[in-house]
């Protein structure tokens, strides 16, 4: 196996890397928050200091080694700090989705007995003080933004600041006792606990080593040839595991700055101004981008639009060739360069993606067509393949191997098999430890000899050697007579329409394949708008005839392109409906990672999917919502079921399918 | 009801106060109308009110359309000068005042028809709830040295904390007309906030809003009374808001006062129930 035992010079733990940097790079940036309109910076000394008074604080307030510690905030120093603070205690922080409900973090907080909880303001305290009857073991709360809080019960709730305060009033009293717990911490002590979002079924904590977390950033950093200088914004859920290794796993071997925006919806102009060289986005982000940039070039005046059509143009062309180092022509060249001057660049720097020198995607399949805008701009945007048990890497793409298609070749230190039923297993340093408190499904997914089934169907691609990604292992079906049922391959081919958000195939066990369709609300309202269409709501944009009429022409060229597969031309959607709302987590009908959650849906919408099949035209339906805050209400609406023309599979389509 | 006697009470009672239901301490009296009467020609919109504002406390005043709720603002804020009647501030007898003058005295207020610098932006528009507290001069403005500078930067300190507050950093430089609704009647309560005032006038801050922008706003006016201690007196149509939000209600119609107590006292009282909901004439 290839587990190093050993960690390098010492390095064996988070807090080991905090002090190694606090004297290394002592006087370097390692936090940037815009606050008060101002970026507010901490060098790596002093926040070694903030973390060492709010870890003396945690153990004056009674924290023992071993306790479970919950974060629950937006990207904020302030929450890193508190992650590494509750390792430096010998304790395990637990990052939960700030944007979960009450009932979903209760299940959390009980199944790890969290006795503490770290949480950003009001709106959080409440939520758990709505649960904490359930919760026996919650003691002591923590908030960063003391607003609206004042007049709570402090016999168990604290200030952040008061902690720290107690903490450095405490130094001598405690000192010693955190320089022992500190000093107890191995690679094989845990790191952090993350829950898994999980497509089916409760979240799983999965509990990561600081093995686990320090190869995977070692071995990724080195792969990226990431340095101290790179600048990363922190955006991503706190809870997921990427924003763990690249905010706290990277950022501490390499002792680059952690830049956490204003508020959530301030990101893309703290993008801009912080110009981050290492840009991690889910492809949704990336999609919206583009939708954005060209809905504002449809309004843009002519001159401009033909500039950036045409410059576009040759960007598509030779763009990905001169970031791949692929011979180009000297004209095609110097036509890039000023199509760089006056378009690319200019655009990059609206995107806040000027200084980007490793850009990744990953969590879905991107669009090609997407994929391609970016790289074309010559961004050196890559996949990655990764899960949290994996302590997210498992293939990379390598500079100058970029494709679409793929999702790279196996990260350093990874093995990869594929087992006879088509499913990806890998090992690595990077492996997860257990699930805490489910041996069950430990045993079911990672065997005595650490390899870990991802639950993916995939294969190595001849020639490349890179892994290609069908689709879930337990989505992929059979259809009634038996041929092969890859749903997410429909799905992402629909989805890379502008006008769709979300598609979800059904077919399996059936004759032929239907889809629920989520408009985009942003495309098709502006497409709307263009065309005076009035519409009041998304429902009733989502029943308008030319709607429906364009987003059958989609999956018309869908079909035909489907067509053109050997392996799954008879996955082509016969008929289709446009959903009256949109999935969302809060009715659980997807992931808070925004994955469709098939199972529900099609149980949720049993008798839409009874419609689509029984060949009627129309079907009323009522569907209970959940607001935000957690009130339900109920919206009913009249369904037009469409017909979708099937290209023949004699593949004689090609032209239309391009 | 004559002078000294009456204004002796007032003076008493100032060192009193209660604390409402959810712990909060209500101070004395910090501004008292006195038996205030404005004519417009023979047109009477306030006739004889008189009641009063206690320190830190969230006052409501509401009524039907016409009722004389605005006009009642505008002499409060100064706009209007009554014909009869006084306004006591902080003890003593308000001489009457111009509207700038009053805001000098800590009373911001905001516009139930939003009056923001449309072609400007939001900071601008909230750095101009300063302007009190802007005295470099003109020409020290213009080489931007020493006062003038230090002076914008104490400022703009004030003012990003508002925005902090209203929570409405990603327009900061958000030109206003571009802005929805909801988020121009923000943008007024954060310049009234810049000027830092011991008393808030609202006028209809709800007004015209969603349940979405309603409750938001509801949450802000709380936090504001909250955190600050700001006194509030607002104008409010919606009686649900204006029960949940307020310590005390006035209530008016027809330019008379025909009720005044805490929400519970209010929604009991036959006369208010008659003007809103009417009464049968058979």
């Amino acid at each position: 196996m290839a587990q190093p035992s050993q960690a390098t010079d010492g390095m064996d733990s988070v807090p080991a890397l905090l002090q190694r940097n606090a004297t290394r790079f002592a006087d370097k940036s390692a936090y940037r928050e815009k606050e008060y309109g101002i970026w507010q910076c901490w060098t790596w000394a002093e926040a070694e200091k903030e973390i060492e008074a709010l870890a003396l604080g945690l153990i004056n307030l009674g924290v023992n080694e071993g306790d479970f510690i919950a974060i629950i905030g937006q990207n904020r120093p302030h929450f890193y700090w508190a992650m590494v603070a509750a390792q430096s205690v010998g304790a395990i922080p637990v990052p939960l989705y700030q944007d979960a409900a009450a009932p979903e973090m209760a299940y959390v907080m009980d199944h790890c007995g969290a006795r503490f909880a770290i949480v950003q303001d009001q709106e959080q305290v409440d939520k758990l003080i709505e649960v904490q009857e359930g919760l026996h073991q919650l003691e002591h709360m923590i908030y960063v933004d003391p607003r609206g809080l004042r007049k709570y019960d402090h016999h168990k709730l604290h200030r952040f600041i008061d902690i720290q305060e107690q903490g450095r009033a405490a130094y001598h009293e405690w000192i010693e006792d955190l320089k022992a717990r500190r000093g107890q911490l191995t690679y094989n002590s845990v790191c952090v606990m993350l829950y898994t979002s999980g497509t089916t079924g409760k979240p799983k904590g999965v509990v990561l080593s600081n093995r686990n977390i320090i190869e995977a950033s070692k071995s990724s950093s080195e792969f990226d040839k990431l340095t101290t200088d790179e600048e990363v914004l922190a955006y991503l859920p706190m809870a997921w595991v990427g924003d763990f290794i690249f905010s706290i796993g990277q950022a501490y071997w390499c002792g680059f700055c952690v830049n956490c925006p204003e508020s959530p919806e301030t990101m893309q102009t703290d993008l801009r101004e912080i110009g981050p060289t290492y840009y991690f986005a889910p492809p949704r982000v990336f999609e919206t981008q583009l939708t954005n940039v060209m809905i504002r070039m449809e309004d843009a005046g002519r001159v401009k639009k033909w500039l950036f059509d045409h410059f576009m143009a040759h960007a598509r062309r030779v763009g990905p060739s001169i970031l791949d180092g692929k011979p180009v022509s000297g004209m095609d060249r110097l036509k890039y360069a000023l199509g760089n001057l006056f378009i690319y660049g200019p655009l990059k720097d609206t995107l806040g993606l000027g200084r980007v020198r490793v850009g990744y995607t990953a969590g879905e399949a991107i669009g090609p067509e997407i994929f391609d805008f970016y790289r074309s701009l010559g961004i050196n945007l890559k996949q990655l393949y990764g899960q949290t048990e994996a302590s997210v890497f498992i293939t990379l793409q390598p500079d100058g191997e970029v494709r679409s298609d793929t999702v790279g070749v196996p990260a350093p230190g990874v093995e990869i098999k594929i087992s006879d039923t088509g499913e990806v297993f890998y090992r690595s340093a990077g492996t997860f430890e257990y699930y805490y408190k489910n041996p069950e499904s430990t045993a079911s997914t990672k065997d005595a000899d650490g390899w870990v089934a991802t639950g993916d169907a995939g294969f190595f691609e001849e020639g490349s050697g890179h892994l290609r990604i069908i689709d879930r292992a337990k989505d992929v079906g059979k259809m009634a007579d038996g041929r092969l049922f890859a749903p997410k391959y429909v799905e992402n081919k629909l989805k890379f329409y502008p006008n769709i958000l979300e598609a979800v195939v059904f077919g399996n066990g059936r004759n032929a394949c239907s889809a629920f369709i989520n408009i985009d609300l942003t495309a098709v309202g502006n497409w709307a708008e263009r065309n005076n269409i009035g519409y009041a709501s998304y429902q009733e944009l989502a029943g308008h005839p030319s709607v429906l009429e364009t987003i059958k022409a989609h999956v018309e060229e869908v079909n035909r392109s489907l067509a053109d597969d050997p392996m799954l031309s008879h996955c082509q959607v016969h008929r289709f409906l446009v959903l009256h709302k949109e999935l969302d987590a809060d009715d659980g009908e997807m992931t808070r990672t925004r994955k469709v959650r098939r199972s529900v849906i099609s149980e949720k919408f049993d008798d839409l999917l009874t419609a689509l099949y029984d060949g009627s035209s129309e079907i009323y339906t009522t569907t209970e919502v959940t607001y935000e805050d957690g009130r339900k209400g109920a919206i009913s609406a009249t369904l037009k079921i469409v017909d979708a023309k099937v290209a023949p599979v004699a593949a004689a389509h090609k032209v239309a399918a391009e | 009801m004559s002078g000294p006697e009456h204004r002796e009470a007032v003076m008493l009672d100032a060192s009193e106060g209660y604390t409402t239901e959810d712990g909060r301490k209500i101070g004395g009296v910090v501004m008292e109308m006195k038996n205030i009467t404005l004519r417009f020609g023979g047109v009477v919109a306030i006739k004889d009110i008189s009641f009063d504002i206690r320190q830190g406390e969230i006052r409501a005043i509401i009524g039907p359309n016409g009722a004389g709720k605005s006009s009642m603002l505008n002499v409060i804020s100064g706009f209007y000068h009554p014909q009869e009647g006084e306004v006591w501030y902080q003890g003593a007898r308000r001489p009457q005042m111009r509207p700038y003058e009053v805001a000098r005295q800590g009373i911001a207020r905001t516009f139930q028809n939003i009056a923001l610098f449309e072609g400007m932006t939001v900071l601008d528009n909230v750095m101009t709830g300063r302007i009190r507290q802007m005295k470099a001069g003109l020409l020290s403005q213009a080489i931007w040295k020493g006062k003038a500078e230090r002076e914008e930067t104490l400022n703009r300190e004030v003012v990003e904390k508002v925005i902090d507050f209203l929570e409405i950093q990603h327009i900061r430089k958000t030109p206003v007309g571009r802005l929805p609704y909801g988020l121009k009647k923000r943008v007024e309560l954060a310049r009234a906030l810049a000027a830092e005032p011991s008393i808030l006038l609202l006028d209809e801050p709800m007004a015209g809003m969603n349940v979405e922008e309603k409750e938001d706003m509801s949450r802000f006016i709380l936090d504001v009374n909250d955190e600050f201690g700001t006194t509030i007196a607002l104008i409010e149509h919606d009686m649900g808001v204006v029960m949940d939000l307020s310590d005390r209600v006035v209530v008016m119609d027809y330019g008379k006062k025909i009720g005044d107590g805490t929400p519970d006292e209010v929604r009991r009282n036959q006369d208010v129930i008659d003007a809103y909901l009417g009464v049968a004439h058979d």
